[in-house]
C-alpha cells in the first residue's frame, strides 16, 4: 500500500491545484458575501455601508425571484431530458451497422464546437425570426402563421437552442458506452426470446448507468449558468429570466452590486442544494 | 435470406442515421450557406438553397472591419496556455487523487467540480477589481489564468478517471524495480496516459475556446479574442444575416476543422472514463 | 559637398521629427456601438492618424453588451478604454460622480458653439460639457408615400394618433404582408421601453409624479398601452413584441411597413437605395400628439467621452475634436456623400446649402428642435430626459417594466397586469434606492 513518503508526495502535487481553487472560490466569494452586507450602489457614490440582512430580504421578497428559480429548473430539467432521451435512441441508432459512420458522427457532434453565442445569435434570427427566419418560410409554404419564437414559445426556444448545442455531448458519451456493451450478451437476450423493449430496459439501461450520470452531472453544472443563450434572444423577457440573469440585471442593469451579491450568493445555494442531489446519483455511480 | 435482412436493415440505418445527422448539421450548413449570399438573398422568399451568386462579398466585409487575425491569434493563445498551464496543475493532482487515494479523495474532487457551480456575473465586480489591482485587465495572461481556473475541475476529473484505469499492478512493477517517483511518472505513466491527456486538452480547449462570459468582460482591444469579435456583428443596423454568417464562420470554422481532425481522441476524451 | 550637407540635414530632421511625433504618439482604445455610422468613422481612422500621428484600436460591440462593458469599466474606473462612446442618459449621471473628463476646452476652431444646444445641453451636467456628440437624434414618422396615396388618406406634416391610427389599419394588406404600423415593442429600456415613454407623454402619462411616485396606477398609462396594442395587433407585423430598431428597419427596408415612428437618423437608412428596395417612396413627418401639447418624439445622441483616470486625456480630446468636427463631416460627404454624414449633431450642417437638398434634413431638425428634456410631459415630473428618467435607477427599472410590457404585447398578460406589476416594482425599486 501507499507509503508515509508517497502520501505526503501526493499531497504536495495535489497542493496547487487545491490551492488555486481554493483561492479562486474562496477570494470572489469572499468579496461577494462582503459586498451582500453592505449597500453599495456605484452610481449613488459607491459602498454606503452596512445594510445586514437588507440586500437578502429584499432579493427573495422581489416577485421576479421564485419564477426565476422555477426558470432555472425548467430549462436545466428539460435540457437534460431531451439530450438524455434523444441522446440515447441517437447512440443506439448510431451503434447499429451502417454506411458512412464516421460521417455522421462528425455531423452530430458538429453543434458542440459552436460558441453559444454563435448558435444563440443564429438561431434567433436566421432560423426564428417571425418574418425571415427559416420557420417562417417553412411554415408559410405550408399554409401556417408563422410562430413568434421568442415570445409565444420563448421558454421552448432556450431549451431547444441549449438542447441543439448539448445533445452532441449526451450522445458521443452514450454512443461509446453503447459500445462497449458485451455483444455476446445481447445476442444471448435475443435468443431466449427477449423482446427489444425487455432488451433495452433490462440490458442496455443499466449498463449506460454510469455514463447517463456524467452526461447529468456535467451538463446540469454548465446548465444551472446558463446566460449568453438568454442574453442574446430574450434578454430576460417572456418568462425567461433565470437566476443568474436576474443576478445580471441586478448587477448590471440595475447597478445595485449588494442586492446582485446577495442574489449570487442565493444562486451559490441553489447550485449546492442541486449538487447535492447530484452527488447523492454520482456518488452512488462513480465508485469503481 | 439473412443477409437480404441485415442489408435491409443497414439500408434504413443509414437513412436514418443520416438524415438525423443532416439534421442536426443544418443550423451549421445553412450559417455557412448563408455566408456566401448576397443581403437580400440571404432573406429572399423562398429561401435559396444553392441556386444563388455565390459571392465573398461577406468575408471581404468582415476582414476590412475587423482584425479578424488578432482575435484569432488571442483565442488561439488564450485556449491554447489556459490548457497547457491547466494541465501542468491538473496532472500531479490527477495522479496523487487515482493512485495514492485517501479517504478524502471523493470529497476533493466533487469539491473542486462545485467551485464550477458559481454563477459567473455574481463574481464579476469583485473580479475586475481584482483584475485592475493587479493589472491584468485586457491582458492574455489574465484571460488564460482565468480560463485555466474554470477549467481546472473539469480537468482534473477527466485525468483522474483516466488515472484510474491505468492499472497499478505496473506501477507496482516499476517501484518494484526501483524506479523513483519521477521516473515512474516519465516512464511508465506518461505514456499510459497521453492519449487520456491528449483528449482532455483538446476538450478543454474547446471549452475555453467558446467561454463568452469572462472573455467578453475581462478584454478591451488587446487581449480580445473571437467572442468578442462576434459581439461586433450581432444585430448592428439594417439587414445583417449575410454578415453574421460569414462572421460566425470565421468565429467557428478553426475549432471545428480542429474538433473534426481530431474527434476520435475526442470521443475518448469525452468519455470520462464512463466506459471500461 | 553642398548636397551631402542638406542630405544630413534633411534626415537628421527626419529622425527628429520622427522622434518627435513617436514621443507624443499614443494609441486610444475606443469603446464604441456596431452602428453604421460608428462603421464608417473606423474607416476614416486613417485621416485622424495622418493628422495627429495616434493611433486607435476600436473595441466595437453590440449595443447591450456595450453598455455591460463600459459601465462596469467606469464604475470600478477600469481604465480600459480611453474613450467611450456613451449616451444621453450615461451622460449627466456619470459627469455628476466625476468620472468623464469635462469637456470644456476645446479649442476655438472646434467652434462649441456650433452644437445644437439641444444635444450640448443634454450631455452637460451642470453646464459643463462631458461628452460631445456624435450623432443627435430624435424620432419622427417615416412613411411609404406610394401607401399612403393608395389608401386615399394624405399625411398632414404635423399628425394625431388618431389619424395614425385610421392610416395604419387602412394601409394593411396581410395578404401582401404589407402591414400598416411598425413600432417597438422589445423589451428594454433603450428599444421598447424608449419608445413606450416618449409615447406616453403624448397621452399626458409621465413616470413619476413629484413624489418620484410610480403613475404606472394612472388612466394615462392604460390608454398609451391599451391605444398601442390596438392597433399593432391590426396593423403592426407578427411579432412585434420582440422587435426593436433594427427588426423594424429590415421590415421596412423590405417594403414590409407602411409606417414605422422611430430615430431620425433611420432615415438615411431607409432612403438608400443600396440597402432599401422603397428608397424612393419614403416621405416623413413629425412624431403624432393627442392635441395635449406634447408630442411622441424623443431625443438622443451617441457621444465620445473621455473616462476620468486615462493618461491620454491629450489625445483624447484631439480625437474627440477630429471625429465630432464640421471638418469629419465634410470628409465622410467627401468620401460617402452628403446622405451618409452623421446627422443631428451640428448646426452649421443645417445652414449648409450641399445638405438642404437631402430629404429628411428639414424634418430631422425640427424634430430634434421639438424635443425638450426638461419639459417632456403634460404634467410636471421631477426628472430629466424624454424617453428615460435621468436617474442612475432608471435603466434599471425600465428594462424590467418594458419586459412587463412585452409580454402583454404577446398576449401573456393583460396591459392590466403589466402595468400593476410596473408599478409594484417600479415603487420597490425607488424605495430601496432611497427615493421615499
Amino acid at each position: 500500500m501507499a507509503t508515509q513518503h508517497s502520501r505526503s508526495a501526493a499531497r504536495m502535487m495535489m497542493a496547487p491545484a487545491v490551492i488555486l481553487l481554493l483561492g479562486w472560490m474562496l477570494v470572489p466569494l469572499t468579496m461577494t458575501l462582503w459586498f451582500s452586507f453592505r449597500k453599495y450602489l456605484p452610481l449613488r457614490g459607491g459602498d454606503m455601508g452596512w445594510v445586514g440582512f437588507d440586500n437578502y430580504v429584499s432579493f427573495f421578497n422581489s416577485s421576479s425571484f421564485w419564477p426565476s428559480i422555477q426558470t432555472t429548473l425548467l430549462i436545466v430539467g428539460g435540457v437534460l431530458i431531451i439530450t438524455v432521451v434523444f441522446g440515447v435512441l441517437l447512440a443506439l441508432l448510431l451503434d447499429q451497422p451502417m454506411w458512412g459512420q464516421g460521417i455522421v458522427r462528425i455531423l452530430v457532434i458538429a453543434p458542440f464546437f459552436v460558441m453559444p453565442t454563435v448558435s444563440a445569435l443564429v438561431w434567433k434570427n436566421i432560423f426564428m425570426d417571425p418574418v425571415n427566419g427559416l420557420f417562417a418560410h417553412l411554415w408559410k409554404f405550408f399554409g401556417a402563421t408563422p410562430v413568434v419564437w421568442m415570445s409565444q414559445a420563448s421558454m421552448e426556444s432556450i431549451i431547444l437552442i441549449v438542447s441543439w448545442q448539448w445533445l452532441p455531448f449526451a450522445t458521443l458519451i452514450l454512443l461509446t458506452a453503447t459500445q462497449s456493451l458485451d455483444s455476446e450478451q445481447l445476442e444471448a437476450s435475443e435468443i431466449d426470446g427477449a423482446r427489444p423493449l425487455q432488451r433495452f430496459f433490462y440490458i442496455i439501461l443499466p449498463h449506460l448507468g454510469r455514463a447517463l450520470t456524467i452526461v447529468i452531472l456535467i451538463q446540469t453544472i454548465f446548465l444551472l449558468a446558463i446566460f449568453a443563450e438568454i442574453f442574446v434572444t430574450t434578454g430576460g423577457a417572456f418568462g425567461t429570466k433565470t437566476l443568474s440573469y436576474l443576478v445580471f440585471q441586478r448587477v448590471l442593469e440595475s447597478q445595485n452590486i449588494g442586492l446582485g451579491s446577495a442574489g449570487g450568493i442565493y444562486a451559490v445555494i441553489l447550485a449546492n442544494i442541486v449538487a447535492i442531489f447530484l452527488m447523492r446519483i454520482v456518488g452512488k455511480n462513480l465508485d469503481t | 435470406m439473412a443477409r437480404a435482412i441485415t442489408n435491409n436493415r443497414k439500408i434504413i440505418n443509414t437513412t436514418a442515421a443520416w438524415l438525423i445527422g443532416l439534421l442536426i448539421f443544418f443550423p451549421i450548413l445553412w450559417t455557412i450557406l448563408t455566408s456566401f449570399k448576397t443581403e437580400a438573398q440571404a432573406i429572399a422568399s423562398p429561401p435559396l438553397f444553392v441556386g444563388f451568386d455565390w459571392t465573398l462579398e461577406n468575408y471581404q466585409v468582415v476582414l476590412e472591419r475587423s482584425n479578424y487575425a488578432r482575435f484569432l491569434w488571442n483565442s488561439i493563445f488564450i485556449a491554447g496556455g489556459s490548457t497547457l498551464l491547466g494541465i501542468l496543475i491538473a496532472v500531479p493532482a490527477a495522479w496523487s487523487m487515482a493512485f495514492v487515494p485517501s479517504k478524502k479523495t471523493k470529497d476533493i474532487l466533487l469539491w473542486m467540480l462545485s467551485t464550477k457551480m458559481l454563477p459567473a456575473v455574481g463574481v464579476l465586480y469583485p473580479i475586475y477589481l481584482l483584475f485592475i489591482k493587479m493589472g491584468l485587465l485586457d491582458s492574455i495572461l489574465g484571460l488564460t489564468i482565468v480560463l485555466m481556473l474554470i477549467n481546472l475541475p473539469i480537468i482534473v476529473w477527466m485525468l483522474y478517471t483516466y488515472f484510474k484505469e491505468i492499472p497499478v499492478d505496473i506501477l507496482e512493477a516499476a517501484r518494484m524495480d526501483g524506479a523513483s517517483l519521477r521516473s515512474e511518472i516519465l516512464y511508465v505513466l506518461t505514456p499510459m496516459a497521453l492519449p487520456g491527456i491528449a483528449s482532455t486538452m483538446l476538450l478543454n480547449f474547446i471549452l475555453a475556446w467558446n467561454e463568452a462570459f469572462w472573455t467578453l468582460n475581462l478584454t478591451a482591444a488587446k487581449a480580445a479574442p473571437l467572442t468578442a469579435f462576434i459581439a461586433s456583428y450581432s444585430s448592428p443596423e439594417g439587414l445583417f444575416y449575410a454578415k453574421l454568417s460569414a462572421a460566425s464562420t470565421m468565429a467557428i470554422a478553426p475549432i471545428l476543422v480542429l474538433g473534426w481532425f481530431s474527434q476520435k481522441q475526442l470521443v475518448r476524451g469525452l468519455t470520462f472514463g464512463a466506459v471500461k | 559637398m553642398r548636397m551631402q550637407k542638406n542630405a544630413i540635414a534633411l534626415t537628421i530632421a527626419a529622425v527628429c521629427g520622427g522622434a518627435s511625433l513617436a514621443a507624443s504618439a499614443d494609441t486610444l482604445t475606443i469603446a464604441t456601438v456596431n452602428n453604421g455610422d460608428m462603421i464608417r468613422m473606423q474607416g476614416l481612422t486613417e485621416d485622424f492618424t495622418a493628422k495627429t500621428g495616434h493611433t486607435v484600436e476600436w473595441v466595437t460591440l453590440e449595443e447591450n453588451v456595450l453598455r455591460q462593458r463600459v459601465t462596469t469599466d467606469i464604475t470600478t474606473k477600469g481604465g480600459a478604454f480611453d474613450i467611450m462612446t456613451i449616451g444621453m442618459y450615461e451622460t449627466p449621471i456619470w459627469g455628476k460622480n466625476e468620472w468623464l473628463v469635462p469637456l470644456d476646452d476645446m479649442s476655438a476652431e472646434y467652434n462649441v458653439d456650433d452644437i445644437l444646444p439641444a444635444m450640448s445641453g443634454g450631455l452637460s451636467y451642470d453646464g459643463t460639457m462631458y461628452a460631445a456628440p456624435f450623432y443627435g437624434e430624435s424620432s419622427m414618422i417615416m412613411y411609404r408615400a406610394d401607401l399612403m396615396e393608395a389608401a386615399g388618406l394624405e399625411m398632414p406634416a404635423a399628425p394625431s394618433w388618431a389619424f395614425i391610427a385610421k392610416a395604419a389599419r387602412s394601409m394593411t394588406d396581410r395578404d401582401a404582408e404589407i402591414n400598416g404600423i411598425c413600432l417597438r415593442g422589445k423589451a428594454g429600456w433603450g428599444e421598447g421601453g424608449a419608445f413606450i415613454t416618449a409615447m406616453s407623454n403624448s397621452f399626458g402619462a409621465r413616470w413619476f409624479d413629484e413624489n418620484w411616485d410610480a403613475q404606472f396606477d394612472s388612466r394615462e398609462w392604460s390608454d398609451t398601452l391599451n391605444f398601442y396594442k390596438n392597433m399593432m395587433d391590426d396593423a403592426g407585423p407578427p411579432g412585434y413584441a420582440t422587435n426593436g430598431f433594427n427588426e423594424n428597419l429590415s421590415l421596412f427596408q423590405q417594403g414590409k411597413c407602411g409606417m414605422w415612428i422611430d430615430a431620425t437618423v433611420a432615415a438615411s437608412f431607409v432612403t438608400n437605395p443600396d440597402d432599401s428596395t422603397v428608397a424612393d417612396k419614403v416621405d416623413f413627418a413629425l412624431a403624432p400628439d393627442n392635441g395635449m401639447g406634447v408630442r411622441s418624439n424623443w431625443l438622443w445622441a451617441w457621444a465620445l467621452a473621455i473616462p476620468a483616470g486615462t493618461e491620454k486625456v491629450a489625445a483624447a480630446k484631439q480625437f474627440i475634436e477630429w471625429a465630432t468636427s464640421t471638418d469629419y463631416i465634410e470628409l465622410v460627404a467627401e468620401k460617402e456623400g452628403w446622405a451618409n454624414v452623421p446627422p443631428g449633431a451640428r448646426i452649421s450642417l443645417y445652414e449648409n446649402e450641399n445638405y438642404k437638398d437631402i430629404p429628411f434634413a428639414k424634418m430631422t431638425l425640427e424634430s430634434i428642435l421639438s424635443a425638450d428634456p426638461s419639459n417632456s410631459t403634460v404634467d410636471p415630473t421631477p426628472y430629466v430626459g424624454v424617453q428615460f428618467a435621468a436617474i442612475p435607477e432608471f435603466a434599471g427599472i425600465a428594462t424590467e417594466v418594458s419586459q412587463e410590457f412585452s409580454a402583454a404585447y404577446a398576449g401573456q398578460q393583460t396591459i392590466a397586469e403589466a402595468l400593476e406589476k410596473a408599478q409594484a416594482l417600479t415603487n420597490d425599486a425607488m424605495e430601496a434606492a432611497g427615493y421615499k
